[in-house]
């Protein structure tokens, strides 16, 4: 019943008669549905309208475009169309719950249960949800050990990268003999696409401020850093401005809330070498020496900054800490998997409709962070693969995305933890460049102390630019291989025993890929730019001229109307000519 | 001034009966979410549109402050409207006209602007 009053026909519901007609016979429709014109509904300022009955499905402001698709699916697939319904004002509900959304559904906040919601430039706000209560109660209630007690039994682990359970990294720091002790805040994040710790500094300052405090009182050291990189300077300017306002409470310095408990801090940039997120490294540029690794043992618990006893955390570990003495170690227990306890932050960027920091519980799969939270892949593209634990880590794919995130499960799917970091990649990702891609970083930032890492990474580095550029051997991945696991075993330090996981994870699970750079070569996601050469196919060209007019580097010769020709001296292979051409003439090879 | 462990208490309440929007002197509060991602994406400038809004309309129980990232920075910048009582309402993509707007209908009005906001309601803290 499509209304054909005055108002109606004046808002053009004779043409969506004419559509409707017509979409009915493409389906051999005509004679099962009837079109039938009505007088006025009544509802004029939304029409054009059409009724369908028996049902009574009330459809409104219709457009022309909208009929095919209403016929298909309507009519054809028996689904009504609810975007174009009328929904009565009283029943409509256009914002939805923070709490349906699915990006805010399945987080679980425990280190960012402020975020969002107090200034962190005002401590009082800080202290208002709680803040400094976990200190008052270790200073004035508990004994070094029984905070390292609890600290062991909440089953925390660094959330660094290693995921070292910390109450042992502690209790190891407490006893190592000595009186003059350490300890660091490891806010040199380092791995591209991560900002966990930067978001985490400056929404919430005084919780780092807070776990350090903790931290200190049960190690028993005096004096601690905040090592953090020069590149975040609003992070940097919120943690010295809450250094400051604690110092002025008396949360820092001597005689901490009245008490005999002294502890003071101070905050070192780092200039932005990725190996400083290595310990030793760390503290060696702390020491003012240059930023290169030594050999474990000893542990930095043992002989640290300046030879002393040092214990060092990542900022969110530390900020888990002042949560896990106020609310106990049974309930972080109670969070998790059964050997990874609590929740985790991850960065979630790369070819997701919804990109940026999220807090899950450890367990969760990769499939709800993706698809869940993310909202999916851009476009709604293909999911191929997710970076975890950035250039030191691996790649999972589409085949594991049911895998639980823990520490032990990625490490036995080639990936790692890490920090946080997760890049999503989509089916235009070419694995074999991202390899290349993450190993050029490695090697870029290697310290070059020792040959695996310094040598080693720069010859796998050659090796996979040539088969990138079509100049792969049949042994290449064996010898890759073979060289992975060799630097992986004799580097020094986290950077190198890391460095070649991106490649030893792709091999595995995407060596098609290098086969088909290797042997055909080609480059099956048509990234690497010697391996691919568009061609447009005669038969199929209009010669519509879109290509002509698309193409950035004028490599498209032809006039309208006729077949045209890429040159390929001159095309950089930007792939334009094949997204935008309407007649599949555009091929690839 | 040296706190005792006491005082966190006291610190604490006074805080709240602040930001208590039902019994304080402030009807509305809006946090403008300012994490590297937020004033990357021109949050700063939306802060001050908000602030110059208050100025305009001449109101004095609107209070307006900043807060780090809400997480979903590719929605940035974003800010989260508390009206007394009523469950916070997220704000996202703004620009400045939006602020105006929201400023005018939500904030002056109490109507929520449904095609600029993204939700409503808070985080699930454990």
């Amino acid at each position: 019943m499509l209304c054909a009053g005055t108002g109606c026909v004046s808002n053009r519901s004779l043409e969506i008669q004419t559509a409707l007609e017509s979409e009915l016979k493409k389906y051999d429709l005509q004679d099962e549905i009837q079109v039938v014109l009505t007088g006025c509904n009544g509802f004029c300022s939304n029409g054009p309208i059409l009724v369908v009955q028996p049902d009574g499905i009330f459809y409104q402001m219709l457009k022309v475009e909208d009929i095919p698709h209403l016929v298909e699916e309507h009519f054809l697939k028996g689904r009504p169309i609810e975007k174009l319904m009328y929904i009565p004002p009283d029943k409509k509900s256009p914002v939805p719950k923070l709490s349906d959304i699915g990006f805010f559904k399945k987080q679980q906040l425990v280190v960012l249960s402020n975020r969002g919601l107090i200034d962190p430039e005002n401590i009082d706000e800080y202290i208002a949800k709680d803040g400094y209560k976990a200190l008052a109660k270790v200073i004035t209630s508990m004994n070094p050990d029984e905070i390292i007690e609890e600290i062991k039994e909440s089953g925390l682990r660094g959330r660094g990268g290693a995921g070292f359970p910390t109450g042992r990294k502690w209790a190891a720091c407490r006893g190592a003999p000595g009186n003059e002790k350490y300890i660091i805040c490891n806010a040199d994040e380092g791995d591209p696409g991560a900002f966990m710790d930067r978001s985490i500094v400056e929404s919430d300052p005084h919780a780092v401020l807070e776990g350090m405090l903790i931290g200190a009182y049960a190690i028993g050291a005096a004096n601690g850093f905040v090592y953090i990189r020069d590149e975040y300077p609003l992070a940097l300017k919120r943690i010295k401005y809450a250094i400051e306002k604690a110092r002025e409470y008396g949360l820092l310095g001597e005689g901490i809330l009245g008490t005999d408990f002294n502890f003071d801090l101070s905050v070192n940039r780092g200039a932005g070498a990725f190996v400083c997120g290595e310990e030793t490294s760390l503290i060696s540029s702390l020491e003012g020496n240059n930023p290169a690794p030594r050999t474990k043992p000893p542990f930095p618990a043992l002989s640290g900054y300046m030879g002393k006893p040092t214990n060092i955390n990542n900022v969110e570990t530390w900020a888990n800490v002042p949560r896990i003495i106020n609310r106990g170690a049974g309930w972080f227990r109670g969070i998790g998997t059964e050997s990874s306890k609590g929740t985790k932050v991850f960065s979630i960027v790369g070819k997701l409709k919804n990109t940026g920091l999220v807090e899950v519980p450890m367990g969760i799969t990769l499939r709800e962070i993706v698809y869940d939270i993310g909202g999916g892949i851009l476009n709604d593209k293909k999911f191929k693969a997710a970076q975890m634990g950035g250039p030191s880590g691996g790649c999972i794919p589409a085949s594991l995305l049911d895998l639980p995130i823990d520490y032990e499960s990625l490490t036995g799917a080639g990936a790692i933890m890490g920090s946080g970091g997760m890049i999503v990649m989509d089916e235009d990702t070419c694995m074999v460049e991202l390899a290349r891609y993450f190993l050029s970083f490695t090697q870029d930032e290697s310290c070059g102390k020792c040959p695996p890492c310094r040598e080693g990474t720069k010859h796998m580095l050659d090796i996979l630019t040539g088969i990138t550029k079509g100049e792969g051997r049949e042994e290449d991945i064996e010898i890759l291989e073979t060289m992975a696991k060799l630097i992986k075993q004799t580097a020094i330090c986290g950077l190198g025993n890391t460095a070649p996981n991106p490649v030893l994870s792709t091999i595995r699970y995407f060596r098609d890929e290098y086969e088909a750079h290797i042997k055909d070569k080609r480059c099956p996601a048509r990234v690497c730019k010697t391996l691919i050469r568009y061609t447009i196919l005669a038969d199929k060209c209009t010669g519509c001229h879109i290509c002509f007019k698309n193409c950035p580097s004028d490599a498209i010769t032809g006039e309208a109307k006729q077949i045209h020709e890429i040159i390929q001296d001159k095309c950089i292979k930007c792939g334009m000519c094949f997204d935008v051409c309407k007649f599949d003439a555009v091929r690839y090879e | 001034m040296k706190l005792k462990p006491s005082d966190l208490d006291k610190i604490a309440q006074k805080m709240r009966s602040v930001t208590n929007l039902r019994k304080g002197t402030a009807r509305i509060k809006i946090t403008v979410h300012m994490g590297t991602c937020g004033i990357a994406s021109g949050a700063r400038d939306i802060l001050s549109a908000f602030l110059s809004c208050v100025e305009e309309e001449g109101v004095s129980d609107v209070l307006i402050t900043t807060s780090g990232c809400a997480g979903l920075c590719s929605r940035e910048p974003m800010a989260t409207i508390e009206a007394g009582d009523k469950p916070p309402v997220k704000y996202v993509d703004l620009t400045k006209e939006k602020v105006k707007r929201i400023f005018k209908d939500y904030v002056m009005g109490g109507k929520i602007v449904e095609e600029y906001a993204l939700a409503i309601g808070s985080e699930r803290v454990l």
